[in-house]
């Protein structure tokens, strides 16, 4: 946020480390957080209770997205081991959930958690090619763990309950209250999302986040200098799978249903998209990222409805919309990659180093 | 409306959701339902589900009182939702056959035959087709390998078993324009006396091209509703080379329907031309499918609750539980709804490349209603 750093010194290592060494980070924070707890309620009170409804359940998207955003990121950004196959290992942990929460009639606090394990002991398989090649050919391998997790949910009866691929999950239940507006749903994936946002933070400044940089930045000289690729190449994958596996439970969660058509490769496209929209290697970046991607498609449209009677008629408008819709979402990501390759993380970076020493800027 | 312009399925889309306008501004045209006006609002979404979500909820936030969902996984992610939201939601021609049981899904209406049903009345078709016996016959089912294209096998399996004939299934992997291996399969090797095929997108248009090349008569095809449209037959060639290709409709396919003059008196009115579209009929007739059932539930749901009440979700969908005798003049079928069966019994119509066009070669029927109705009970007691 816009703050100065004059005036405060750190006398231990331990204050140089923290998270938001300055007083008005950690009140920036606190603020920001509150902010969240009391958005539907603030969302209610300015557009009335229906709409509001509307509102949170487009940041439930974001909520979601975020979770999965970051632990591609994980992968990609901090370890520069490319992933196509990120969707996949969403399926995986939403199937095992939802078998195990139907069959098992497990609750969710269970279910999650296996459910993300699953996922990263499958992205761990997933991840071993990682440790003879790079770059595309890695590109590939996942592609090609995307397609075959696709086709063995697809034929395996056992694992997608039957000829439709979709079991119906109950809802997500917190001392016998099942969650079930959007409202509710707000809190559960605020939760989650919160918890996902604080473990990358604190993963990538311990020692295995500088492990995954140190692989990232050359992996021979990590190699050299003690680091275990063999190890921390495939924790990086199990870690990243982990988030996908719990990103597919939530969402399993959030829509009552696990069906693998939500997971295809255009989804992880999607997420990569976000990763590399927002910044690569940064937290505050996959976040960016997954609001601007989930957002952007809704704001063009809210947009073309207002102003498109301008230009068009209603019946033209109709197939007008989600044309422009399409373009334009290409369009910005190209502009705004050409105004800034790394991101919206450093556009945000950019912003703030100009006031942070504004008005003298010499 | 939810709709699909520009997303995997936008060969439907684009003449689909136009249809569901015009015939929408016909009927405002002429004082609306009991004097109300319809809005129809659509929300493109890709065919990508997070997308088909934000549309729900927007259109909740709209006061949307029924929603036209599209596709197959959409319809699935917000069945719970329309239940606990009491908006009713339709899905012809895609979603799930066990929808059809109203008492499962009570918000949920698939208004058309079902894969399960359309299943059933292909078999019915190429019994027949084959002089009314099936014993010892070998059928292909040629399919899409999704979970669409396998919700008919269990039925087809039963259907094996009852009737005596042998059921081959050769699946067609993603993205469906590769069939080579599988037609000479089911030509050659197999020597099928008859192929029911299940295909979506691009892949009847392949279909249609490989039976034809390996000189395999069309006139022993017969596709599902989703490779049965006029843009299938342009990609494979033109109406001659699809000739005898069979296809199944669940509205009517052409635009000599009485409603097609109204609409283009409609536009003509306004001094404009007809709508394009208008030339796709089988899509086009099926967003006047769609949205006439829509309008005619609304309808029962003013009937019920006088012209100037506000409606609820609920109210249409009590609404929809009384849809019956609807016809616009042969377009629909004899189409009749209860609170249990949402399926509104399952009619198709077969239709027959002539000379190039497609041609009407059955009346509405359905077929083994018994074997459906066992089936969706017993995934009723699965869950």
């Amino acid at each position: 946020m816009f703050h100065r750093e004059s005036g405060y010194f750190k006398t231990t290592y331990a204050a140089d480390s923290g998270l938001y060494p300055l007083p008005i980070a950690k009140w920036t924070i606190g603020v920001l957080l509150a902010g969240f707890i009391l958005l539907p309620t603030i969302s209610t009170a300015l557009s009335g209770a229906v709409s509001a409804e509307y509102y949170v359940s487009v940041v439930n998207l974001i909520l979601i997205a975020v979770v999965g955003a970051l632990g591609l990121n994980i992968l990609v950004g901090y370890t520069g081991q490319i992933s196509i196959g990120h969707a996949a290992f969403m399926s995986v942990g939403a199937y095992t959930a939802a078998n195990l929460a139907v069959k098992l009639g497990l609750p969710f606090w269970v279910t999650l958690p296996a459910g993300g394990l699953m996922a990263a002991f499958i992205g761990a398989i997933v991840g071993i090619p990682s440790l003879r090649i790079k770059g595309l050919y890695l590109a590939i391998a996942t592609l090609a763990a995307q397609l075959i997790i696709e086709w063995v949910i697809n034929h395996t009866p056992a694992i997608s309950g039957g000829s439709q691929a979709s079991i119906e999950v109950p809802r997500p239940t917190v001392l016998g209250y099942p969650l079930k507006t959007q409202r509710e749903l707000y809190y559960f994936l605020l939760f989650f999302a919160v918890l996902a946002i604080v473990g990358t933070l604190n993963l990538v400044r311990s020692r295995i986040g500088r492990a995954f940089i140190a692989i990232r930045d050359q992996d021979i000289a990590a190699e050299i200098i003690g680091i275990d690729i063999f190890r921390y190449k495939l924790t990086a994958f199990a870690i990243s799978s982990f988030y996908a596996g719990v990103t597919g439970v939530l969402y399993t969660y959030y829509l009552g249903i696990a069906n693998y058509e939500n997971f295809l490769i255009t989804t992880s496209i999607d997420y990569l998209a976000m990763i590399i929209i927002g910044g690569l290697g940064s937290v505050l970046g996959s976040i960016l990222g997954a609001i601007f991607v989930t957002l952007l498609p809704i704001l063009i449209r809210v947009f073309m409805e207002s102003f498109g009677t301008l230009l068009f008629s209603a019946s033209e408008l109709n197939n007008v919309i989600p044309a422009t819709r399409l373009g334009l979402f290409g369009l910005l990501i190209i502009v705004f990659l050409v105004v800034e390759p790394e991101g919206l993380n450093r556009l945000w970076r950019n912003i703030r180093n100009y006031f942070r020493v504004w008005p003298f800027s010499y | 409306m939810q709709c699909d312009r520009t997303g995997a399925t936008q060969t439907v889309g684009v003449f689909f959701c136009p249809a569901v306008h015009d015939y929408t501004n016909l009927i405002n045209s002429k004082g609306g339902v009991e004097g109300r006006k319809i809005r129809a609002m659509e929300i493109d979404h890709e065919y990508k589900v997070p997308q088909g979500m934000e549309a729900y909820e927007r259109h909740k936030k709209e006061g949307a009182v029924s929603i036209l969902l599209y596709g197959t996984p959409h319809t699935q992610a917000l069945a719970a939702k329309l239940a606990e939201d009491k908006i009713p939601g339709t899905s012809p021609g895609f979603g799930s056959a066990a929808s059809a049981d109203g008492k499962r899904y009570p918000y949920l209406f698939p208004i058309a035959a079902t894969y399960w049903s359309q299943a059933a009345a292909a078999v019915k078709f190429v019994k027949d087709k084959l002089g009314g016996n099936l014993k010892g016959k070998k059928i292909a089912y040629l399919f899409y390998d999704n979970p669409a294209g396998k919700e008919p096998l269990p039925i087809l399996e039963d259907l094996a078993k009852l009737e005596g004939f042998e059921l081959k299934t050769f699946a067609v992997p993603a993205p469906g324009v590769e069939m080579g291996a599988q037609v000479l399969d089911i030509t050659q090797r197999y020597r099928a006396d008859f192929v029911i095929a299940h295909l979506f997108g691009r892949s009847p248009s392949v279909s249609i091209k490989e039976f034809k090349r390996v000189g395999y008569p069309l006139s022993k095809v017969v596709s599902f509703v989703w490779g049965s449209a006029e843009a299938d037959l342009e990609a494979a060639g033109g109406g001659a080379v699809a000739e005898g290709y069979n296809t199944m409709q669940f509205a009517g396919v052409g635009s000599d329907y009485p409603v097609h003059k109204q609409i283009r008196d409609m536009y003509q009115k306004e001094g404009k031309p007809a709508p394009k579209e208008m030339a796709s009929t089988v899509y086009y007739n099926r967003g006047i499918f769609h949205i006439a059932v829509h309008i005619e539930a609304v309808r029962n749901a003013l009937k019920a609750k006088g012209a100037n009440a506000n409606i609820t979700g609920e109210d249409v969908k009590n609404g929809f539980e009384k849809v019956k005798g609807v016809t616009l003049d042969g377009l629909m079928p004899p189409l009749e709804i209860t609170p249990t069966d949402h399926e509104g019994g399952g009619w198709v119509q077969i239709f027959t490349v002539k000379g190039g066009k497609l041609t009407k070669s059955s009346e509405w029927f359905r077929a083994y209603p018994e074997v459906i109705k066992k089936h969706i009970e017993a995934d009723a007691k699965k869950s």
